[in-house]
């Protein structure tokens, strides 16, 4: 008999004095709390700068400007670019860019500095940024080794409220990457440390349209 | 087929082991400060959410649900990842589940696997067996990894170094890196940043040439073959995307019927773990994914190992089986009085505090000292119920697990139903002694075990179980406590002891 043939018998012997099981009440608040757009973005915003996120605000057409501003904070000298990034948030003559190509090498990755991308959707309760791999995205690798990364997020329009209300907008079969916040851990005397392994800083720049 | 292993073999029963650690001054100054911590953070993240009763009930009802049908959810799990590109192999225990990982990894011809904070893996002893079959495996977990630097066991599900200070993390990282890769750079301070950069560079050379990593997962959703991992640093992710193969090993008891019900446990989990709105990472994939493998993102072989080491066993058991509800938030863990005394160690398993305490008897059995006083590791003050995201009554369990210990009774062995004997004289009744004169000594523990006689009474009108019974024979029974818990709980923290 196969393992797979003894597990499952085992569990149908297991289950046979089970009685069926209840139904599963589904009561739990889809959202908490009613917000105006405006107030979603900003409770997305308080959220994130709890984690330690760097919270931004601009407006589409101040984006190169302020993203040439936050890469030279950082001294950045080269950055990496996902295909689909659209090329006019750059600044012109900044930091070289590096595109995001299938066989770059961790290693290749390891010696950029920065990194720019987009996102799929952001949760204002939780303080979360939702990566599908999707245009401007790119791959789950590239906002991971880098140590600095600048992740752009349209306001309001890619910002829902909960987890319940992100979940059916998501599609599984895609690599899906939620971030909140930079890396951190509290192994150690519970004191928190940003950047272990990811990225030490996350910058979030919240567009406006006008 | 041998027993179930669950990674800690022939340790001492739990009341000696426990006697030692609460001698232990440093260990019980660094668990408190940790527990209480943890404690009220959490307590606060989830005051935050008006619905967090109804979202328990739910996660109770959605694992009840699954379990109920965990051969359906199983099958439909298993079609969805190879649809995807994955492939899966079924472990009825942990040698079998060794045997497989360890020739999934030959078979790359690797020498070295990095791995993903994973208590299956633990369980099983997969380490060991990789090591044996000269394979190693670097844990990446910053905790995991001065738990294995420190040629030391973990001790909390979440925080497995909480019983190490910043002072000793430096002295291991000084002196054990140089061994392992990358030696801690020079001069190695003791402060928390330091000491998390000097992780950072003893680890990233690990990550960069991996081409195998071996996780767990946090769920499993039937429905769409998708893996879901919670983490912190980062780590997670670089096991789950860098390497060219991924090996995850997870109990059954992790699947869930749809991707919806995620909604539930992604609300529950991280704010009763580390009492955040959400983790920082969290990854989720599906097999190999439409594009991945194509394109690098990601590993180009993905192999899920569904293990049951136990499992079924405990399914078997009526009323312990609601211990397979576990998410491994470990809140438990910080609320329990004995587990803040007696610290992990003492629980002789990768499974500590009150989870543990009815966990691994239940995977094991009882045929070990440490297994058979188990169930005894308790007060049976009810705090862990009352924190417990998806409802699991330990002390319903517990006091079931001492019954069976001492009356004997039916349960479940590697598939096969047997009847325990009762336990032979004294077994149980010294067992049980032991742990009352752990709490007799404590009397902080004492008080919150007060709520043992009100609780027992009701459970088992006949006659006071296990270490009720034991407490009885040798001293008056101590009157019910008048005030709550809570109260009481409120009370004696605001107490500088
Ligand atoms: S038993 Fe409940 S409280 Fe304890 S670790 Fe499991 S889910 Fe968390």
């Amino acid at each position: 008999m196969s393992s797979k043939d003894r597990i499952l018998g085992r569990i149908r012997r297991a289950l046979d004095d089970a009685v069926p099981a209840a139904e599963i009440p589904r009561d739990y608040l889809p959202v908490h709390g009613a917000r105006t757009p405006a107030e979603r973005v900003d409770l997305l915003a308080a959220h994130l700068a709890e984690y330690r996120a760097l919270v931004h605000r601009t407006q589409e057409e101040a984006l190169p400007a302020l993203l040439a501003r936050l890469l030279e904070a950082r001294g950045a000298r080269s950055v990496l670019v996902p295909p689909g990034l659209p090329p006019h948030w750059l600044p012109a003559g900044g930091p070289t860019r590096v595109p995001d190509r299938a066989a770059s090498t961790p290693y290749e990755l390891d010696r950029v500095d920065s990194v720019v991308t987009g996102c799929a959707l952001a949760v204002a309760e939780t303080g979360t940024i939702v990566l599908d791999g999707g245009p401007g995205q790119g791959r789950r690798r590239i906002t991971l080794i880098p140590d600095h990364h600048i992740c752009v997020v349209r306001v309001p329009d890619q910002v829902v409220d909960s987890v319940p209300q992100v979940l059916p907008l998501l599609d599984p079969a895609r690599p899906l990457t939620w971030i909140s916040g930079p890396s951190a851990t509290s192994d150690i005397e519970l004191d928190r440390v940003e950047g272990v392994h990811g990225p030490r800083t996350l910058d979030v720049v919240l567009v406006g349209t006008q | 087929m041998t027993g179930t292993y669950l990674g800690m073999p022939a340790f001492p029963a739990f009341p000696a082991a426990a006697r030692e650690a609460v001698r232990d001054e440093a260990l019980r100054a660094n668990l408190r400060h940790a527990t209480h911590t943890i404690r009220d953070k959490r307590a606060r993240a989830v005051a935050e959410l008006a619905d967090w009763d109804r979202l328990r009930a739910a996660g109770k009802a959605v694992k009840d649900h699954t379990l109920r049908h965990l051969d359906r959810y199983l099958l439909q799990l298993e079609a969805a990842v190879t649809a995807a590109g994955g492939t899966v192999h079924w472990a009825a225990d942990a040698d079998e589940a060794n045997r497989i990982v360890t020739e999934l990894v030959r078979a790359t011809g690797e020498r070295e696997v990095v791995k993903v904070k994973s208590m299956a893996t633990q369980e099983i002893g997969l380490n060991e067996a990789l090591e044996a079959a000269g394979i190693a495996a670097y844990e990446t977990d910053l905790a995991e990894l001065i738990v294995q630097l420190g040629h030391d066991r973990p001790s909390h599900i979440l925080v497995p170094a909480i019983h190490r200070n910043r002072a000793e993390i430096r002295d291991i990282f000084r002196a054990e890196m140089a061994g392992w890769g990358r030696p801690a750079p020079e001069p190695l301070g003791d402060d928390p940043r330091e000491l998390a950069e000097a992780a950072r560079l003893h680890l990233r050379e690990k990550f960069l040439r991996a081409k195998v990593a071996v996780s767990g997962a946090n769920f499993m959703v039937a429905e769409t073959g998708t893996m879901v991992v919670l983490e912190s640093e980062g780590n997670g992710r670089m096991c789950l995307t860098l390497p060219e193969t991924l090996i995850s090993v997870v109990g059954i008891e992790k699947v869930v019927p749809t991707f919806r019900d995620l909604e539930i446990f992604l609300q529950t989990l991280p704010r009763s773990s580390t009492a955040e709105r959400m983790n920082p990472y969290t990854t989720m994939w599906t097999g190999l994914g439409p594009s991945r493998g194509a394109d690098g993102d990601g590993p180009t072989a993905f192999h899920l190992v569904l293990l049951d080491n136990g499992r079924t066993d405990t399914l078997a058991d009526e009323t312990g089986r609601q211990a397979l509800r576990c998410i491994r938030c470990s809140a438990c863990l910080n609320v329990c009085p004995v587990y803040e005394r007696a610290g992990g160690h003492a629980y002789g398993s990768v499974y500590p505090g009150p989870i543990g305490a009815i966990l691994s008897p239940q995977l094991r059995g009882t045929g070990s000292a440490i297994d058979a006083s188990l169930p005894y590791a308790s007060t049976l003050c009810g705090a862990c119920y009352e924190v417990c995201p998806v409802a699991i009554d330990i002390p319903e369990v517990l006091v079931h697990l001492r019954e069976r210990i001492a009356q004997g009774g039916p349960v479940t062995r590697a598939g096969v139903r047997v009847t325990l004997r009762p336990a032979d004289g004294h077994t149980a009744e010294r067992a049980a002694m032991r742990a009352a004169r752990l709490l007799l000594d404590h009397p902080g523990a004492l008080r919150a075990g007060e709520r043992l006689l009100a609780r027992a009474r009701r459970l088992a009108p006949r006659r006071l179980p296990g270490a009720g019974r034991a407490w009885t024979d040798s001293r008056e029974l101590p009157t019910v406590a008048a005030q709550s818990f809570r109260d009481w709980w409120a009370r004696e923290r605001s107490d500088p002891r």
